[in-house]
């Protein structure tokens, strides 16, 4: 009790020294949290855009399909299980047809996805009702991305020739008119993809009836029995691949945790080692006032950790409310944040678990304790005589 | 034994390692002082005699040769033991003051009796009083850095004191003072002998300080040359 109450009235009267890291240290402690909460927040969201507007509750591939296979495609195609028809017509799922094709924008070649969805549906956050809304006996209403009209071109009103081929392995052409594009923070259902009406689709390859994947309503429980044709992809297998990007995006990061934390422990190190030279003739006065050497290392160490204390009862004071306001506001990314390998939403929301907080502080707090700890070694050989001459052994 | 001496050395012998050969700073001290003596360690620089007074504060051991204090043989004190001697009987007044420079007077005064896990009470008054007795009460509130040398030196006095122990070494107590300031101090010493009948050794060349003394031990080379009872 002694030592803390010795150790505290050290901290507080050495003034600017003590307030000069403190503040370092909150910095650093803020920043640490701030910048795990935008990862984490930037995760999430990436994570709930795909579950929204693609994967649902999860989905049936037909036993072919292999998204990173385009030559699978053309033979992943097969009648739905009367188990998916009945969810289809309840309205808990809807089916999504692929192919590949050549389409001519401003007269170049350029391969793409056809995708065919019911305009009807509910499942998945895509305006499909513009392709109800929208159609004509001459041409085919299509929906692009942002992505694929900068990629191609094409604006809403323009007709793209499309090439492909039906079951029969015969080639067949149309014009799609392209009658909305849509903004979507995932690129996967946006770039190099047209998403045209189910019906039309299926008619185009003469496949009536049938679809490549069945996308189930977000947060199914009871999931329908799967068959040889259809093969059910959780969630979990779904977002595995956002789950390893964001994972290595989250290494990157963990290295400007360490940095930042680094920055902030030399702080507190450079400090505890200056104060065991600066102050070696006040550890021989305090040795011959009574104290043992144990009392004074832990006085030393107790001083350098309770830094970590006032910084993080002053992070608190500052950084809990303006992390507090940035998760609420959002935080605005700059374009060419597009570029950095999963699609970043144009505004990003950070987010502050009380676990993010507690881990990050039982981090700082030992990391503290051990960095000022270490220097105060050097006590432990300290003569009483030596130090009250201002010498170190 | 006597029951008043306080402090018995015999045949003490103090080397230090000096690259590959030793240098001898005491040898073969015999001495012993009783309580309520002030005494005084003379000798020029290089003579022994804060090493001896090191030893006595059980702030460092002899080599061989044994130095009792209070009845504890200063070699056989494990580091805590002595830490406790100390806490609980010895007070040091240093050359250079040796005041903590973060703390008020009064945390400076008050720090030997939070060692001894006084209550709050008592300390303040404990505190007030040995600022009373060295004339610093005005003081209290004062840091370090805004008192003179004499009166850095008094608050190390009063420090040594607040406790009121049976022994306060004081190491060239006057080095860093001028002549006035050096007689005051040595008169609240003084003073502080005859009232508590603390017992004093000093470790000292200077002439201001021999004057008060009742008693010089003379040394040179590592060795007492002379023990004379003054009047």
């Amino acid at each position: 009790m002694l030592i803390i109450k010795l150790a505290f009235r050290n901290i507080t009267h050495a003034g600017f020294r003590t307030w000069l890291n403190v503040f370092v240290l909150s910095f650093a402690f803020v920043l640490i949290v701030f910048t795990e909460g935008l990862y984490d927040g930037m995760a999430q969201q990436v994570k709930d855009e795909m579950i929204d507007s693609e994967i649902g509750g999860g989905q049936f591939w037909q036993k072919n399909y292999d998204p990173y296979d385009p030559f699978s495609i053309e033979n992943s195609h097969s009648p739905l299980s009367k188990d998916l028809s009945d969810e289809v017509k309840n309205g808990n799922a809807t089916p999504v047809l692929i192919v590949t094709a050549a389409i001519f924008p401003k007269g170049h070649i350029q391969s793409a996805l056809l995708k065919g969805i019911d305009p009807g549906q509910r499942i998945v956050n895509i305006p499909s009702y513009v392709l109800k809304n929208n159609q004509d006996t001459n041409s085919i209403p299509g929906l692009i991305g942002s992505r694929m009209a900068n990629n191609t071109g094409l604006k809403t009103g323009d007709f793209v020739s499309v090439r492909w081929r039906n079951i029969n392995g015969t080639f067949d052409a149309a014009d799609i008119k392209i009658v909305d594009i849509m903004n979507t923070d995932d690129q996967l259902i946006d770039r190099d993809q047209i998403w045209i009406p189910l019906i039309k689709l299926q008619n185009m390859l003469l496949a009536s009836g049938q679809a490549t994947l069945v996308t189930l309503k977000k947060n199914t429980v009871v999931i329908p029995t799967a068959n040889q044709n259809w093969i059910f992809k959780s969630n979990a297998f779904l977002l595995k691949d956002i789950n390893d990007i964001i994972s290595r995006k989250k290494l990157t990061s963990s290295f400007m945790y360490f940095l930042l934390l680094g920055m902030a422990l030399l702080a507190v190190f450079d400090t505890q080692v200056l104060a065991i030279f600066r102050r070696r003739k006040e550890m021989g006065t305090l040795m011959a006032l009574g104290m043992t050497r144990w009392d004074i290392i832990s006085l030393f160490t107790l001083e350098g950790s309770l830094l970590g204390i006032l910084a993080f009862a002053v992070g608190s004071l500052y950084g809990l409310p303006l992390m507090a306001y940035l998760a609420k506001t959002g935080l605005g990314m700059p374009a060419m944040t597009q570029g950095a390998g999963l699609t970043i939403p144009p505004i990003l929301y950070p987010k502050y678990g009380l676990r993010l907080y507690i881990v990050t502080t039982i981090i700082l707090f030992v990391s503290v304790i051990i960095v000022s700890y270490l220097p105060t070694r050097r006590i432990t050989k300290l003569k009483p005589t030596d130090a009250l001459r201002g010498k170190i052994s | 034994m006597d029951n008043n001496k306080i402090i018995t050395v015999n045949d003490l012998i103090k080397d230090y390692k000096m690259g590959s050969s030793y240098f001898r700073a005491l040898n073969m001290i015999n001495i012993s002082i009783k309580e309520g003596e002030f005494t005084g360690l003379v000798g020029p620089s290089g003579s022994g005699k804060t090493t001896l007074l090191n030893i006595l504060g059980a702030l460092d051991n002899p080599t061989s040769g044994e130095a009792i204090v209070l009845s504890n043989s200063v070699s056989n004190l494990s580091q805590k033991d002595a830490a406790k001697l100390r806490n609980n009987s010895i007070g040091f007044i240093f050359q250079t003051y040796n005041l903590l420079p973060v703390y008020t007077v009064f945390e400076n005064v008050e720090f030997p009796l939070l060692l001894l896990k006084k209550g709050k009470k008592e300390r303040e008054e404990m505190v007030m009083k040995a600022l009373s007795w060295v004339g610093l009460s005005n003081k209290a509130k004062s840091r370090p850095n805004q008192l003179s040398g004499g009166e850095s030196q008094r608050v190390a006095v009063a420090r040594a004191m607040v406790k009121v122990p049976k022994i306060v070494l004081a190491d060239e107590p006057t080095a860093n003072l001028d002549a006035e300031n050096s007689h005051n101090i040595l008169r609240t010493m003084q003073r502080l002998n005859e009232d508590l009948k603390t017992t004093f050794i000093f470790a000292t060349h200077d002439d201001k300080v021999i004057s008060y003394l009742h008693r010089k031990i003379v040394l040179n080379d590592g060795k007492v040359v002379n023990d004379l009872i003054l009047d």
